[in-house]
Order: C-alpha cells, then sequence, then structure tokens
C-alpha cells in the first residue's frame, strides 16, 4: 500500500467522519428545543398521574372495616399543605402572606395532630380474638 | 440544608405516606403504618423549615402556628366520642379547605417566597393553579362546615332544596369558571377575592340539599376535595409532596364515594342533586290490610331462644350507635358464647354515618375484629344461622330491595336476614326508614319484634341470659 493510497483512504474516513458528526450535530440540535419544551408542568402533572394510580392501587388494598382510620390518615396527610404554609409564615416579604402563612399552619397543625391522634385512638381499639 | 436535600426529604416523606396508606390492608400492620404517616409527617416539616431562607421571626411563628394547632387538634382527638367520628372528619376536612385558601392567598401577596414571579406579575401557569387550589379549597371548606353542621345536629338533617336551586348552582359555576379565566389573564387582587367568596359560597349550596343520611357520600368526597385542594396548591408553589399526597388523598376519597354509592345502589350525580329522604321517617301507611299482623316478643323469648342457637348473626346499624347500645350488646354476647354459641357481626358497607363507622364504634366496645364481617362474605351464613339480631338497621336488612321493582331501594345490596331461622328486629315503633320505605321483613313468618329502645331491649335480654 503506497503512501498516496492510504492518504486517499484516510482522507476517504476523515470525510465520513465530517458527514457523521454534521448529521449528530443536526439531530442534536432538532431534539435540543424538543428538551427545553419538557415544562415544569408536565413534568408535574406526570408525576400526579402517577401518584393517582399508587393511591388507587394501594386504597382499593384497604380492608373496609378500616376505612374511618383511613379517613383519619388521609385526613392528616392532606394536611402536609403545612408545607407551603411554612414557606409563607417563615420567608414571605409582604405581611399579609406572612399572617395568612400563620393562619395556614395553625389549621394544618389542628388537622395533623388531631388526624394522626384520633387514627392511633381507632386502631389501638382494634384487637383479635382473645387478646 | 440545600434544595436537593429537602428534595430527597419529600421524597423519603412521600414514600412514608403511601406506606401509612398500605398498613391500613389489615389491623395488624395499620398501627404501624400510622407511625410511617407521622414520622412522614415529621421529615417534611423539619426539611421545609431548615430548607433555608427563614429568617428568626418566621421561624417564631411556624413554632406559634404548630403550638397552638397541635395542642387543640391533639386536645380535641383525646376528648371526641366516637359516636362524633364523622362530624370530627368533617371538622377537619374544613380545615384543610381554608388552609389552602391561605396558602394561596400567601402566594399570591408573596410569589416570590415559592419562585413563581414578584408581586403583581405572577406567571400565567401559576395563576391558573392558584385559582383552582383557592377554588376547591373554599369549597372544601364550606361544604364540610354544612356536612359538620348537619352530623352534629345543630343544623336540621332534612335536606333543604328550593326553585331553581341547580340551575343557580350551575349559573354560579359558569360564573366561576369566567372569573378564573379572567384572573388567569390579569392576575388582579379583586378577581382573587372574588373567586374565594363565590367558590364560599357553592360550597355551601352544594351541600344544603343532601339529606342527613347521605351524608357517608358527602363526607367521602369533601375527604377526595381536600386532596385536589393539596394536590392544586402543590401545583402552585411547585411542591412534589404536595402533589403526589394530594393525589393519594384525592383517589382515596373518590374510591370511598364509589364503595359508599354503591352500598346504596345510587349513582353519584343522584347523592349531589340531593332531596332524597329526611331524618326520622314516618309511620307506616295503615291502610295497607293484606298485610299479616306483625308478631312482637318479648325479651325473655328472645333470651331463651338465643341461648338455645348455635349460630347468631348480629346486624348492627347506625340506630344502635344513637342508643348507645355497643357495650350492652357486646355484654349480650359474651354471655351468649358462655353458652356455647357463635356469634358473628354483619356490617352493611353504608351502616354508619361514615365509611367504616360501625366496625370502629364495635371495636371500641371490644368487639374483636375478626368477629366483624362485610356483607358478601356473611351473606352466604345467614341461611345457616338460627337466630339474625338486627338491631339499629333496617333498610339494609328490606328483602324488597331484592325482588320489588317500584321499591325506592330496589337494587340495592342488603343483607339477607330473612334467609336466618328466626329474626329479631329491634326497633323503636312501626315508622319506616331513613329511605321512607316500609321493611317487608317485620312481617315475614320468621320474624319477631322487639319493640322498644336499643340499648333498654338488649338490657332486659343481658338481665333475662343471667337469670
Amino acid at each position: 500500500m503506497n503512501p498516496t493510497e492510504l492518504a486517499t483512504q484516510a482522507q476517504g474516513i476523515a470525510d465520513r467522519a465530517a458527514a457523521f458528526a454534521e448529521t449528530a450535530r443536526r439531530m442534536a440540535e432538532a431534539a435540543a428545543p424538543a428538551a427545553e419544551a419538557v415544562s415544569p408542568f408536565l413534568y408535574l402533572l406526570t408525576i400526579f398521574l402517577l401518584a393517582c394510580f399508587v393511591g388507587y392501587h394501594v386504597v382499593w388494598n384497604v380492608t373496609p372495616a378500616l376505612h374511618s382510620p383511613l379517613m383519619g390518615v388521609t385526613n392528616a396527610i392532606s394536611s402536609v399543605i403545612v408545607v407551603g404554609a411554612i414557606l409563607a409564615a417563615g420567608m414571605a416579604e409582604s405581611t399579609a402572606a406572612r399572617v395568612f402563612g400563620f393562619l395556614g399552619v395553625t389549621l394544618a397543625a389542628v388537622n395533623i395532630f388531631g388526624g394522626f391522634m384520633v387514627t392511633r385512638r381507632m386502631l389501638a381499639m382494634f384487637k383479635k380474638k382473645g387478646s | 440544608m440545600g434544595v436537593t436535600l429537602s428534595t430527597f426529604a419529600y421524597l423519603a416523606a412521600s414514600v412514608l405516606f403511601i406506606l401509612a396508606l398500605r398498613g391500613l390492608s389489615h389491623p395488624e400492620t395499620s398501627r404501624q403504618g400510622n407511625t410511617y404517616g407521622m414520622i412522614g409527617m415529621g421529615v417534611a416539616i423539619v426539611a421545609t423549615i431548615f430548607k433555608g431562607g427563614i429568617d428568626f421571626g418566621g421561624f417564631m411563628l411556624i413554632v406559634a402556628g404548630l403550638a397552638i394547632g397541635g395542642t387543640i387538634g391533639t386536645v380535641v382527638a383525646q376528648r371526641i366520642q366516637m359516636t362524633a367520628l364523622p362530624q370530627l372528619v368533617a371538622a377537619f376536612h374544613s380545615l384543610v379547605g381554608m388552609a389552602a385558601v391561605f396558602v394561596a392567598a400567601a402566594a399570591f401577596y408573596s410569589p416570590e417566597s415559592f419562585g413563581i414571579g414578584i408581586r403583581g406579575n405572577i406567571k400565567t401557569a401559576s395563576l391558573l393553579e392558584m385559582s383552582l387550589g383557592l377554588a376547591i379549597g373554599a369549597i372544601t371548606f364550606s361544604g364540610s362546615v354544612i356536612a359538620f353542621l348537619k352530623l352534629d345536629g345543630r343544623m336540621s338533617g332534612a335536606p333543604i332544596t328550593f326553585e331553581g336551586q341547580h340551575k343557580l348552582n350551575l349559573g354560579l359555576g359558569i360564573l366561576l369558571a369566567v372569573l378564573i379565566l379572567l384572573f388567569t389573564l390579569t392576575g388582579w387582587g379583586i378577581l382573587f377575592w372574588l373567586i374565594a367568596i363565590l367558590s364560599f359560597a357553592l360550597g355551601f349550596l352544594l351541600i344544603v340539599p343532601i339529606g342527613g343520611a347521605d351524608m357517608p357520600v358527602v363526607v367521602s368526597m369533601l375527604n377526595s376535595y381536600s386532596g385536589w385542594a393539596a394536590a392544586g396548591i402543590g401545583f402552585t408553589i411547585g411542591n412534589l409532596l404536595l402533589i403526589i399526597t394530594g393525589a393519594l388523598v384525592g383517589a382515596s376519597g373518590a374510591i370511598l364515594s364509589y364503595i359508599m354509592c354503591k352500598g346504596m345502589n345510587r349513582s353519584i350525580i343522584n347523592v349531589l342533586l340531593g332531596g332524597f329522604g329526611s331524618e326520622g321517617g314516618t309511620a307506616a301507611a295503615g291502610g295497607d290490610t293484606d298485610r299479616p299482623p306483625v308478631k312482637a316478643g318479648s325479651a325473655e323469648d328472645a333470651a331463651y331462644m338465643m341461648k338455645n342457637a348455635q349460630k347468631i348473626i348480629v346486624v348492627p346499624g347506625y340506630g344502635m350507635a344513637v342508643a348507645q347500645a355497643q357495650q350492652v350488646l357486646r355484654e349480650m354476647a359474651d354471655l351468649l358464647k358462655k353458652e356455647g354459641v357463635e356469634i358473628k357481626y354483619a356490617i352493611h358497607p353504608v351502616a354508619g354515618r361514615m365509611p367504616g363507622h360501625m366496625n370502629v364504634l364495635l371495636a371500641e366496645a371490644n368487639v374483636p375484629y375478626d368477629e366483624v364481617f362485610e356483607l358478601e362474605e356473611i351473606n352466604p351464613e345467614f341461611a345457616d344461622a338460627d337466630v339474625a339480631f338486627v338491631i339499629g338497621a333496617n333498610d339494609v336488612t328490606n328483602p324488597a330491595a331484592k325482588t320489588d321493582k317500584s321499591s325506592a331501594i330496589y337494587g340495592m345490596p342488603i343483607l339477607d336476614v330473612e334467609r336466618a331461622k328466626t329474626v329479631f328486629f329491634i326497633k323503636r315503633g312501626m315508622a319506616s326508614g331513613y329511605a321512607g320505605v316500609e321493611n317487608e321483613l317485620f312481617f315475614r313468618p320468621n320474624t319477631m319484634m322487639l319493640f322498644g329502645d336499643a340499648k333498654k331491649v338488649t338490657q332486659e335480654i343481658v338481665q333475662a341470659l343471667q337469670r
């Protein structure tokens, strides 16, 4: 194999590589806007829908005898809204927002403590035969 | 604590909440599940407080709110009577709804705290999510307050209906949608509060026409709403934990509503349109002379027959809870068990004033949970039971639901008590049940009526058994 032939072959490979690079670049360009277009809302919506499915399957597995405690627990955990109230009460610029945050924390706290406590009371009563 | 760490903490809390619900698949694992829930909530609160950005004054405000609310919640939860559980849950739902309103308002006045824009210039998507969270929260609040008042007897359980009610509600609903659209486009503060006021009114109007005994559906539905409100706020402030938890709670409430509706063979729309039945019921029409006379028995007769029975199925209903007869009922069961009688309890899905209420009341009276059975499990067993002991239930035992197409309760799943050799039916008088339907069971040859207050009659049976 003489040097000229080798050079031609190398040139060919280089050209093909360049062509690949160009294609890859175009594909990347085409893909990039698509990646940016996934809005935070869609991302949150995905999680929301998946959580609905999880909730659906977990709740159908709850024994009917424990439907009241189920309401107690869901009541308590829905008060996780306290997270939003804490952020408002703790760092808002506006006084109004701080007051709303404080009221939100207080109401949610009634629910959190009340909900878990009353559920615990209920569940403590469920006893097996002979115990 | 950085944002990454707090996000991880939120993920952990979500998983713990799912485990809390999962634990409720069996009484044995349920207590552990409740503990998971508490841990999850603790993790979420601590992670939020120490995420960064909260100043000292704010920290004190948060601690004060948690202390005040926590004390009230704990005291109430410890003092509440188990018969009053439905109204307690309704009251709790109203608080979640109101908290959602407050958080939406806070996000509106201080969007910077949640990274959704600056005051007066909030992102359009966030405005829409905010107004949805606000509206659902406000409807949950006022609806739950009405449910609470009805369940607590501070307001008549009778449905309140008036001319053009559904048209008014529809009109207000459309107006609400228009206001939400305008608010999303303009972000004006006045519209925010108009949405709040209109939603409060709508929640009130939606629950007012629903009768007292339809409250199990309403309470479940409001349970669902409180979840959707939390999810709406989660979308507004971009918080995953709120969205996940809201979805779990929303799904749970929706399933419970479905189960309750199925237990009454009615569609959710039918329940929501309201106006069905009223508390108390009226005395059965006397004109129906074809009926054989009912057989009335004494507590002594019942005691004698039950003592000699092999298997007894007890069918408790809400009337038992009203009469506070669950303790004495369990005493009766204990005495009979000593005589070698097998005792089982049959629970209809809509017994009581909220899903699973009857199970809690029996558990409180120390009835072991493995003696308590659901409708599908127990129905085949009535055929080989010597006695069915109906205490405080009525419509759920009416055989007309299976045969009489003209009956208001036709198609409703019922407990097959009439298949038992003898049926004892405790009842104060001959008044019909909630659905306003006469119970065919009273006139069956194998039925013996025990007239009187549920607690008093059961006490008399206990005394007769002790003799």
